[in-house]
């Protein structure tokens, strides 16, 4: 699993995309690449890959607020992957679901990692998450932590379990604008990424 | 009424609820795929005890990461507190945090703004 080639898949690739390609591409050739993923995401894949990057800092000597931040952000990135995913149609020589994903985790020129995930999403879906990332991005430090406790007290909570706070949280930890991008496939499929950087000082 | 010990694993935080001493204890990690199967049994328990709870009750919260499902789990066990101490029992919430975690105690502040339960902030040196 660890030195698995990342590839992005065939339809994501022919689009003119902005940061994920050339990113990658860079990463993977300036040997950066801690671990990189493409599969289809299960709680024992999570939690080897949680165990790994853990390792990994401890290694790296990584001061503990870096590895806190690397790793809580990590736990998000993942889950959203586990949770949201939906099943991609049957391609050519392929039958039934396909709820492959891709992650990707290295280290940067910051001195901080960076994390990387694709996803396909049903394009019917895709509106009412991208206002809810537009309007995280919209928000500043202080409008942000009110957002995350108005939706954390609301009632209710999405099926899935996690409520709607992974995105909030990703963005309060980081201190950063998310950095995502959807590319449609098709009526019924769009690609979702996210590329996030964490660094120490955020 | 019995008493709740859990084990922790790798993905869910060691639990003791003692009814005997009015002595509530998370520690280690809380990052369930999925938080409301494991939280589930320790609210209930929580609601039996709030009819007949010790005078005073202590809640040590000692999580060293929780994810946002947990989170809102969490927030089902304060407020189970908050009813109890409305109902005039003595609540308090000891939310532990790493030297330099911000992110923790940031977190136990915002519970703390939230819920209307006396909170303690105490830093551990590691």
């Amino acid at each position: 699993m660890t030195n698995n080639t990342a590839t992005t898949g065939r339809k994501f690739e022919e689009r003119d995309s902005a940061m994920n390609i050339f990113d990658l591409y860079h990463r993977m050739e300036s040997n950066k690449v801690v671990l990189s993923f493409k599969g289809d995401v299960t709680s024992e894949l999570m939690a080897s890959i949680l165990n790994i990057i853990e390792q990994r800092m401890e290694d790296l000597n990584e001061a503990p607020k870096l590895r806190k931040k690397v790793y809580n952000v990590l736990v998000e990135c993942l889950q959203n992957l586990y949770h949201h995913i939906d099943d991609l149609p049957a391609e050519d020589g392929k039958n039934g679901r396909d709820r492959s994903a891709i992650f990707m985790i290295s280290l940067n020129s910051n001195n901080g990692y960076t994390i990387t995930t694709g996803n396909y999403i049903q394009t019917d879906r895709k509106a009412s998450f991208e206002d809810r990332l537009k309007r995280i991005n919209s928000l500043d430090k202080m409008e942000l932590k009110e957002l995350y406790k108005e939706v954390l007290s609301a009632d209710g909570r999405s099926a899935k379990g996690g409520g709607g706070l992974g995105m909030i949280d990703i963005a309060r930890k980081t201190g950063k604008k998310l950095n995502y991008d959807f590319a449609t496939l098709s009526d019924e499929y769009s690609f979702f990424s996210l590329n996030i950087n964490v660094e120490e000082n955020n | 009424m019995d008493s709740i010990l859990i084990e922790g694993t790798p993905k869910t935080p060691n639990v003791s609820f003692d009814h005997n001493k009015g002595a509530l204890l998370l520690k280690g990690r809380s990052i369930p795929e999925n938080s409301i199967e494991f939280y589930k049994p320790l609210v209930d328990w929580l609601e039996a005890y709030s009819a007949n709870p010790q005078s005073k009750t202590v809640c040590d919260i000692q999580l060293e990461y929780f994810n946002t499902s947990s989170s809102k789990c969490l927030l089902d066990l304060f407020k189970k507190m908050e009813n109890m101490s409305k109902g005039g029992r003595e609540i308090v919430i000891n939310w532990y945090y790493e030297e330099d975690d911000e992110d923790m105690l940031e977190a136990g502040e915002d519970y703390q703004s939230i819920i209307n339960v006396p909170f303690k902030m105490i830093e551990m040196q590691e």
